[in-house]
């Protein structure tokens, strides 16, 4: 395997007629990895906060996820609960082992059923955060973890994600900040990006909704 | 893939009267083509972006060596392993080593047209390996045995009446007599039938949109979620990707991203997108505990310093094909090979040799509207045009045509006598034809009269109409 790895930087060597490239080259490539900076972030993406959540909204719902907006994080298991009866959905969930969806009141709604956990199948509805959503294009970005096991995002037929609106941002650019913040050089294994439920156009060119990942994906926004 | 490209006119000679086909690709107009032009008015930055993502993609060819190595460097930080691999077979040894591994039985597949080139699905069937396809389209068309014919709606060849006949003989554990008419129950069956399939698998194979050099993470983007129960399911995630997939940083990446999915399906973005770093971290619920990418050259870096190297930017985004004529025409079956459309056309006889593939470059009209909605800026028919003069110097191309060019081209140099002639058939073809307005038959050009008629000229030739005008 070392001999073709060899042999393969060699080839594009001699097609871009040069060696290897000369170090003050290599150090100014190593920077610029190192630093990265944004090219051309479109317009649409910048504004208020107000208007990056309403662009956020906008464009999820444009993407087929469905959204309600609660002003606390109070408000959750019973916008839950209610989402879930109007989908005629069992009150019952699995639900993402994350702090922050811990300290929300889910006991104030005892007809809520809930384990704690990954999933392998069986669940009809998980509950997950979100690390940040993207308003540039409607989007979830989730990161996997001890707190976040992905598949949570795609085994389950319908997929709720509680999302406080201080992690909405406009670009992409800036939730990539935010994970290098967070993670520094280390990502997650999994970072998840969600625009919207699972589809399929390979019959017909038409789209159909429900391929193999979540038939639903429903936000609980809360504004508080 | 065994390539059928020699006999691309045979092909294209079949596939035209071919009905279920010809209903196939009617619909491809109103599809993609509608739809991309209203996610790009969307966008009003969408032409500065494609700039931006043709130099990044250059920047990276330029310095490839380093950005591999360093990419490399990472994946290996991260707990992964990288495979470089200089041929379809050593890659197909890597994969078949990384299962042997984990001693998988089954493996499940995202989408991959690298998995195409390198005729993985044979090759882990003779080994006593069952490879799996998960994206609807590539599930359709592996039940049929057949390559796809797009390189992202896989089975866009097909009818619906195709998929319940492929499914009736396939899933045979089903009542028979179940309702199959609307498309959706198509699709629960599918998915039906493929969710154990993913909680079994021991290895799940996914292609790459990209490589990150940042980070040595992967990226695919899929609309199903099968790339990702693929790759998070199994044991072990093998991505097999070509070399010029690489880009620096996630913004580079994100800037491409924006240009992808709105120039392939006309979505403002694909609804998974999906970053792979290494295998799963100690304390991770889930995920594979191996991460492998399948590092391809196959020939690209023979096209780095050639007047291909552009082609080397592609993102696979089928624009090209969704809005080439010819495609729409033959469907890509006809061409014989992996990829096909304006952008086969370059890249197969890059990697497969002119000598096989002579066919392709020329099977184009030059409108060029390929090159108009390319979202890298790959000017495809300036790179047919290089085919066709490699073809011509290697002596590849007819006698018939040889002769033809250089007779053309004879008379061409000599443009008083040029003018001469044509002026003169000019004016008897309007002479004969003016009753009529057309001919139904002319001497030497029945490759075009067998097929439609020629209208008659008017007598007079461009050039002398322009002069006259000129005057006036």
């Amino acid at each position: 395997m070392n001999e073709a790895r060899s042999q393969i930087l060699g080839s594009i060597r001699r097609a871009l007629k040069r060696g290897p490239l000369p170090p003050e080259k290599a150090a100014a490539i190593e920077a610029r990895l190192r630093d990265p900076k944004p090219n051309l972030i479109p317009a649409r993406a910048g504004g208020e906060a107000k208007a990056v959540i309403e662009l956020f909204s906008t464009m999820a719902e444009g993407a087929a996820a469905t959204l309600t907006r609660v002003k606390s994080a109070r408000e959750v298991p019973g916008a839950v609960a209610e989402y879930l009866a109007s989908q005629n959905l069992p009150a019952a969930f699995v639900m993402a082992p994350d702090p922050e969806l811990d300290a929300i009141p889910w006991s104030e709604r005892p007809t809520l059923s809930i384990r704690r956990g990954k999933t392998e199948g069986a669940d009809q509805v998980s509950v997950t955060g979100a690390f940040a959503a993207i308003a540039e294009t409607g989007t979830l970005m989730m990161t996997s973890g001890p707190d976040h096991p992905s598949t949570l995002n795609f085994l389950p037929e319908t997929h709720v994600v509680v999302l406080p609106a201080s992690k909405v941002v406009g670009p992409y650019e800036e939730a990539w900040t935010r994970l290098r913040a967070k993670h520094g050089g280390s990502l997650p294994r999994t970072v998840n990006f969600v625009t919207g439920p699972s589809r399929s156009g390979d019959i017909e060119q038409r789209l159909l909704m429900g391929a193999h990942g979540p038939r639903r994906l429903h936000v609980v926004l809360i504004e508080g | 893939m065994q390539s059928t490209t020699r006999a691309f006119k045979a092909n294209v000679r079949k596939a035209i009267v071919e009905p279920g086909l010809q209903k196939a690709l009617g619909m491809m107009k109103t599809g993609f083509q509608v739809r991309r032009l209203a996610a790009v008015e969307k966008l009003p930055e969408f032409e500065q972006l494609r700039d931006q993502a043709r130099d990044i993609k250059n920047h990276v060819l330029e310095n490839l060596d380093f950005y591999l190595e360093r990419f490399e460097r990472k994946v290996t930080e991260a707990g992964g392993k990288v495979h470089w691999c200089r041929s379809a077979e050593e890659a197909r040894e890597a994969i078949l080593g990384i299962c042997r591994g984990v001693g998988a039985k089954t493996v499940t597949k995202g989408k991959s047209m690298i998995a195409e080139e390198i005729a993985l699905n044979d090759f882990l069937e003779e080994e006593g390996i069952e490879p799996i396809e998960t994206d609807l389209g590539e599930y359709i068309i592996q039940l049929r045995g057949e390559p796809p014919s797009h390189i992202i709606a896989p089975a866009i060849h097909l009818n619906k009446t195709d998929v319940i006949d492929a499914f009736q003989k396939a899933h045979t554990h089903l009542d028979p007599n179940r309702p199959m008419e609307e498309p959706t129950a198509l699709l629960e069956e599918a998915r039906g039938v493929l969710r154990p399939k993913f909680l079994a698998a021991d290895v799940g194979i996914t292609g790459a949109n990209f490589m990150i050099a940042e980070t040595g993470s992967t990226i695919i983007v899929t609309n199903e979620g099968n790339g990702d129960l693929t790759q998070i399911l199994p044991k072990a995630h093998v991505v097999l990707a070509s070399l010029e997939k690489l880009v620096p940083t996630f913004e580079d990446a994100a800037t491409i991203l924006r240009l992808l999915a709105r120039s392939a399906t006309g979505q403002e973005f694909s609804v998974y997108t999906t970053v792979s770093t290494g295998p799963r971290r100690p304390d991770d619920l889930d995920g594979p505990a191996e991460f492998h990418v399948v590092l391809l050259d196959n020939g690209r870096s023979d096209i780095l310093g050639t007047e291909f190297q552009d082609m080397l930017r592609c993102i696979r985004c089928s624009a090209c094909l969704n809005h080439c004529p010819v495609y729409a025409t033959v469907g890509g079956h006809a061409y014989g090979w992996v990829y096909p459309g304006p952008m086969g056309a370059v890249l197969t006889p890059t990697l497969i040799g002119i000598e096989e593939s002579g066919h392709l470059p020329n099977a184009s009209t030059f409108c060029g509207r390929c090159e108009s909605v390319c979202p890298m800026r790959i000017p495809l028919p300036k790179m047919m045009r290089h085919w066709r003069e490699r073809e011509f110097e290697r002596h590849l191309s007819p006698p018939s045509v040889r002769a033809g060019l250089a007779f053309w081209a004879w008379f061409a140099k000599r443009p008083r006598l040029y003018r001469l002639a044509t002026g003169l058939a000019a004016r008897l073809l309007g002479l004969f034809g003016r009753a009529h307005g057309r001919y139904g038959w002319l001497p030497l050009a029945s490759g075009w009269t067998r097929g439609r008629e020629f209208p008659a000229p008017e007598g007079q030739t461009f050039m002398s109409q322009w002069r006259k005008r000129s005057r006036a």
